[in-house]
């Protein structure tokens, strides 16, 4: 039985190109790589985010990703003063807007403002909240277009590079860094892409 | 130092200063306009705001090289004959106690009503809350910002 099937396989790619015969070796060895080195893939893609999501989750980022109507401030995450309010374009309110403030550059003195250019929340429509969600919900909502503000994955890199995010390495006087230099925050973010971005299971802290 | 050039109340303005100099210490010490008061130099208290193209900003903090080609409007510059309706409500419902702060808070007012010439309560308590008043004139401010906008729908 065996050896009649291995007859009627054989004859039958007999009548293939050369080059099908040869794509259907390929892709059958792809699979099977494929499948042996997946699950590592997933496993170093989800160290990969790990890196990434401890900038993510510092104060100088997670202090405007909120899921509230304002942002917070400080090392302590208190909600801001003066009861600033994100606004519809996440630039504050009609009349409080966050450039009546924050300037295109830090101001040089203690707790003054800090300063970028666009200086903003997200917009109240993608607000991109991740305070208080698990490392999987973290890295599913940064993957998802309707809560990233409608980018691909590949488009998280280039928002990584405003002046805006590179604040964050250049905060002024009295605010703590992200854990890790904003080289190797990019390069962490692409090394996760690249494997696939893989995200943590469901609860996972 | 280098030229800096803008406009203050419609009038052109050229200044030769550190591009880094607060736009407060122009407004005052340069070109002599003490209406705009120095409160806490952080942009905590909002006693020093004025209108950048329209949108209220804070002085003290906002750098002049900033502002160049922009288009700066002080109390001065309101309006030329103390008109507007934020100046008349002001004085129909007598907000100020000791004053130091009325001039940012008014400027915050006009910056309201040219947005949302008909406010609530709580547009009015969110757009103020920059301005501190430590004689604690909050009712009265929101009072007159209401009747300003009643003022203000009236002459249309």
């Amino acid at each position: 039985m065996i050896s009649r099937n291995l007859a009627r396989f054989l004859s039958w790619t007999a009548t293939l190109p050369l080059t099908s015969l040869l794509g259907l070796v390929g892709f059958s060895a792809h699979a099977t790589r494929r499948a042996q080195t997946a699950p590592e893939n997933d496993e170093k893609s989800i160290l990969a985010f790990r890196a990434v999501a401890s900038v993510l989750t510092s104060p100088r980022c997670l202090n405007c990703h909120v899921p509230n109507d304002g942002p917070l401030q400080g090392d302590d995450n208190h909600p801001h003063a003066m009861n600033v309010k994100r606004g519809s374009d996440g630039k504050g309110s009609p009349s409080l807007r966050c450039a009546a403030c924050h300037q295109a550059e830090n101001t040089k003195f203690l707790h003054g403002p800090p300063g970028a250019a666009d200086w903003q929340l997200p917009p109240a429509k993608t607000p991109m909240a991740w305070k208080r969600l698990s490392m999987g919900e973290l890295c599913r909502t940064l993957k998802d277009p309707t809560k990233n503000g409608n980018r691909s994955v590949q488009d998280l890199i280039p928002h990584m590079e405003t002046s805006l995010v590179r604040w964050a390495w250049n905060p002024g006087p009295g605010r703590s860094l992200p854990p890790l230099s904003h080289d190797e925050f990019v390069s962490r973010l692409k090394e996760w892409i690249d494997t696939g971005a893989a995200c943590p299971q469901e609860g996972a802290q | 130092m280098q030229a800096i050039h803008f406009t203050v109340n419609s009038k052109p303005v050229e200044l030769q200063m550190d591009p880094s100099t607060p736009l407060l210490w122009a407004i005052r010490e340069n070109l002599g306009l003490t209406g705009t008061k120095f409160g806490c130099g952080m942009a905590l208290c909002g006693a020093c705001t004025v209108h950048v193209d329209g949108n209220a900003v804070r002085s003290c903090v906002t750098p002049v090289g900033a502002i160049a080609n922009k288009h700066v409007t002080t109390i001065e510059g309101l309006s030329p004959d103390r008109s507007h309706p934020v100046q008349r409500a002001w004085l129909q419902v007598q907000v100020p106690q000791c004053g130091y702060c009325q001039c940012g808070q008014m400027m915050s007012a006009a910056a309201l009503l040219a947005v949302n010439p008909e406010p609530t309560d709580a547009d009015i308590d969110d757009a103020m809350a920059g301005n501190i008043c430590r004689c604690g004139t909050y009712a009265r401010i929101r009072k007159a910002i209401h009747a300003a906008a009643e003022m203000a729908r009236s002459q249309k």
